[in-house]
């Protein structure tokens, strides 16, 4: 019981940051077809915007919410400078565009800030553990299960209840009839990717919250798992990018339980055989996306 | 109220639309006619904003839209229905009409006037405005794209075969409608391969024929003109 319990948070409080991740790739990827590279970058920017402010003096949430708020200017950013000027051109051209993007932030913080890792401020709680029920765990994973259902939540009700979520939704199907009702389509793309942003910075502030530092790589990791969770769960359902998330942490968690010790050093190796058979079963993934939708 | 004039469009080297000039008068119903590939539904691709015209112009109510996008032709008060029947099939009906209203989104209380009454106009609609659009049948889809047009109450409205595909009886009931949206003094282009049921509602026609305009006239002469028949009637 107690193991399970244990078992239980870690997959939640792991699955709730890697579906936001996977959610923060999918809603660009939903509408526009491609997906941004530079996306693991507005992960590292809200983590080198915590460092930057670290002498301030300000309280941690402060802090956390200008960095939350640079990964979403760093979110609307991408769009000006990687996606909209070769959009209408080709695909390979915005390919290109969104690693060059991704290449230019990581680059620029090798330049003027360093290739070491960084100290980034954490607030006490972070470091503090709880017990009940016989399981000890980091308050740390509390605070990811509440913040993921916060922001799940939070991102439900602006798709189904508001008229750009709907606006949105529909351009993920068919973009150009949603531009014949009005809908703006820059409007559209700039929100998609404030949203990217916005969950990028959250996750960063978790993420980095496990570490305690950042480095100019650090958004690589959370682009492929945030890449895998969107294919296993369905490239073109939010829903999907949600129960991928969790599916796969569920993976990495049962192998983590499971695995004999000298073996969990290939624990990788091991999570990715099963995303290939996932695969191999599911080829589109295990939620389907709208029935049509051509790339514009 | 719309004039298009010397209207070219081209998908890579193929030439779809080669100097097309004509024009719909405030509150009239003009159709096109012509059998597939015409150049029919690109040339009303074109005038909503979907597709670049390579050369000639598109004047709405005075304004130059030749270049327009299509959201601002929305804005203009043109709507469109494309021919390949686009509901959202995951949004419910209700979301779709919502949309239709995007333009107009914050007079909160005309839009759901607007809403009963297209529930009034297309009772089906209203026994299915929580259900995922995408299960409606093919006619009540239709129904679902005209109203989701008229909510954003456009002065000009651009249908694109809207009998295609649909049972006999389905598409006298739209045809009906479209002559009622007439009456109450919108003002129509009609796309349509069902040329007889074009000519009964339309006030007048042009036939189109490889990306040309090959005639024009009242709906009434080009009924009666035998030799066009060949050309509108082949597809």
């Amino acid at each position: 019981m107690t193991t399970f319990l244990q078992f239980l948070i870690d997959v939640l409080s792991l699955g709730g940051a890697y579906a936001l991740m996977a959610l923060g790739l999918v809603i660009v990827y939903g509408i526009l077809r491609l997906v941004n590279f530079a996306y693991g970058e507005l992960i590292m920017v809200a983590g080198y915007s915590m460092y930057l402010m670290s002498g301030s003096g300000l309280p941690w949430l402060a802090m956390a919410a200008v960095a939350v708020l640079m990964a979403v200017a760093a979110g609307i950013a991408t769009d000006y400078v990687a996606f909209r000027p070769v959009r209408a051109k080709s695909v390979t051209a915005v390919l290109i565009t969104s690693f060059a993007f991704s290449a230019l932030l990581q680059n620029a913080a090798l330049l003027f800030i360093s290739p070491r890792p960084r100290n980034v401020p954490l607030p006490e709680i972070f470091s503090e553990t709880v017990q009940f029920a016989g399981v000890i765990t980091p308050v740390r994973n509390l605070i990811t299960i509440a913040a993921a259902l916060v922001l799940l939540a939070l991102f439900s009700w602006l798709m189904r209840r508001t008229v750009i979520g709907i606006a949105m939704r529909a351009a993920a199907t068919n973009f150009t009839m949603a531009r014949m009702l009005g809908v703006p389509a820059n409007l559209i793309i700039s929100t998609a990717f404030a949203i990217s942003g916005l969950l990028a910075g959250v996750v960063a502030m978790l993420w980095i919250g496990r570490i305690g530092a950042v480095v100019p790589g650090i958004g690589l990791e959370p682009l492929l798992i945030a890449f895998i969770a969107t294919v296993i769960g369905g490239m073109r359902s939010l829903q999907g990018a949600v129960l991928g998330g969790f599916l796969l942490a569920f993976i990495d968690t049962t192998l983590n339980f499971t695995l004999p010790q000298d073996l969990l050093k290939f624990r990788d190796a091991f999570t990715f055989s099963l995303v290939i058979l996932i695969l191999l079963w599911r080829p589109e993934g295990l939620v389907k996306g709208p029935a049509s939708g051509q790339r514009t | 109220m719309l004039e298009v004039g010397g209207l070219q469009v081209d998908y890579g080297a193929i030439r779809a639309v080669r100097d097309v000039s004509f024009e719909v008068a405030d509150g009239e119903l003009v159709t096109l006619l012509g059998a597939n590939g015409a150049g029919k539904s690109s040339t009303l691709m074109c005038i909503a904003g979907a597709l670049r015209a390579s050369a000639g112009s598109i004047r709405l109510a005075d304004h130059d839209v030749t270049s327009a996008r299509p959201e601002a032709m929305v804005r203009l008060g043109m709507a469109t229905v494309p021919e390949t029947r686009d509901v959202f099939p995951d949004l419910t009906v209700a979301e779709n009409l919502q949309l239709g209203a995007y333009s107009r989104r914050r007079d909160v209380a005309g839009v759901a006037e607007d809403q009963a009454r297209m529930f009034e106009m297309f009772g089906v609609l209203a026994e299915r405005a929580d259900q995922a659009a995408g299960t409606l049948s093919g006619g009540e889809q239709q129904m679902l794209v005209i109203a989701r047009a008229l909510m954003s109450r456009p002065r000009v409205l651009l249908l694109d075969e809207p009998s295609l595909g649909l049972a006999p009886t389905i598409v006298d009931r739209i045809f009906e409608m479209i002559a009622a949206l007439k009456a109450s003094g919108l003002t129509i282009l009609l796309v349509e391969q069902n040329a007889s049921k074009a000519l009964s509602v339309a006030d007048r026609a042009y036939v189109m024929r490889l990306g040309r305009i090959e005639a024009e006239g009242s709906a009434a002469e080009i009924a009666a003109a035998t030799d066009l028949k060949a050309l509108y009637l082949a597809g």
